[in-house]
């Protein structure tokens, strides 16, 4: 192979991907148009690159650990509870919490594409999105929770919830032992985001 | 603790997801309609193989609101290639470290 190729040297500027100029060329017709924004665009990357993610699930999490009223309340009307702490808007409006028990072990998916509680979550990881999570979770979700590295006691069943456009999951964790005289504050800091998709579960204490 | 995954793996796949977050809160389009044309064109695409989580995926998306556009007659096909192009003679006639900037 030759080795004195001086490509690197990128004498203009670095071409990015075909679609990102796709991308690009988009932005400025609708700009043009008057139809977007360009810093609202901005304005949405940073909320969900900085703002937003799975410490707000966290939160909610902890707080449902903590606070028996709160977790009653949570479990049969969330929303305005929800819309209280500011985890509420973009596809987040109609959110259903699902809660792990000794018995049930929930976990969350989208078969159609990747609805999720992006309030709560923010933007889901690669893997949720892959059509290998998604279509096999539902079909063999003990097997593809093993590969999390998440193998089930026999008895415990599974539950898969298919998430769409209009309702979105949040699991619940088992609240780990060992974690009786801890602080909600403490407490939020066990609570993983695949713990609240499913794949995972909270971590334990000094873990 | 482990540095968590970027949020997006490429800056276009949080252009194009932004662009069309704010298309849709500036009412083109229902979101459940996006949930079923992006849902299709990730079902189309999964029939030759098995999807990732990334470029493939951002790419049923961008194929998805690009058609959304060319329907709604907001960007048809040929405007998008034009602007595309110009986009790409750009970043290639602009010396590195310069902004690049569409020709008037």
């Amino acid at each position: 192979m030759p080795h004195d190729h001086s490509d690197h040297d990128h004498p203009h500027a670095l071409l990015p991907p075909e679609p990102a100029l796709r991308v690009k060329a988009l932005e400025t017709i609708l700009t043009e148009k008057g139809l977007i924004d360009p810093a609202a665009l901005d304005e949405i990357i940073d909320t969900y690159q900085n703002k937003i993610g799975p410490q707000n699930g966290a939160r909610v999490v902890a707080k449902m650990w903590s606070d028996p009223a709160f977790r009653a309340a949570m479990l049969s009307d969330p929303m305005p509870l929800l819309e209280e702490m500011g985890f509420y808007g973009r596809q987040g409006e109609h959110m259903v919490i699902v809660e792990n028990t000794p018995e049930v072990h929930n976990v969350v998916v989208c078969t159609l594409c990747s609805c999720y509680p992006w309030p709560l979550l923010g933007i889901p990881p690669g893997w949720y999105k892959s059509d290998a999570y998604r279509s096999r979770v539902v079909r063999e979700p003990r097997k593809v929770l093993a590969e999390f590295g998440l193998d089930l006691p026999e008895g415990k069943s599974v539950r898969v919830w298919d998430s769409t456009a209009e309702i979105r999951y949040l699991v619940v964790p088992e609240r780990p032992e060992g974690t009786e005289g801890m602080s909600e504050e403490e407490l939020v800091a066990l609570v993983t985001r695949d713990s609240m998709i499913g794949t995972g579960l909270a971590q334990e204490p000094g873990a | 603790m482990n540095q968590p995954d970027p949020v997006f793996e490429a800056p276009w796949h949080a252009q194009v997801f932004a662009l069309t977050v704010h298309l849709h809160e500036r009412g083109l389009f229902t979101w459940p309609d996006w949930a079923t044309g992006f849902g299709a064109t990730l079902a189309r695409h999964g029939l030759e193989r098995e999807l990732n989580g990334g470029d493939d995926y951002f790419n049923a998306w961008l194929e998805t609101l690009e058609t959304v556009l060319r329907e709604a007659g907001k960007a048809d096909a040929v405007q998008v290639e034009a602007v595309r192009a110009a986009w790409e003679e750009a970043y290639l006639s602009t010396p590195h470290g310069q902004p690049v900037r569409l020709a008037d």
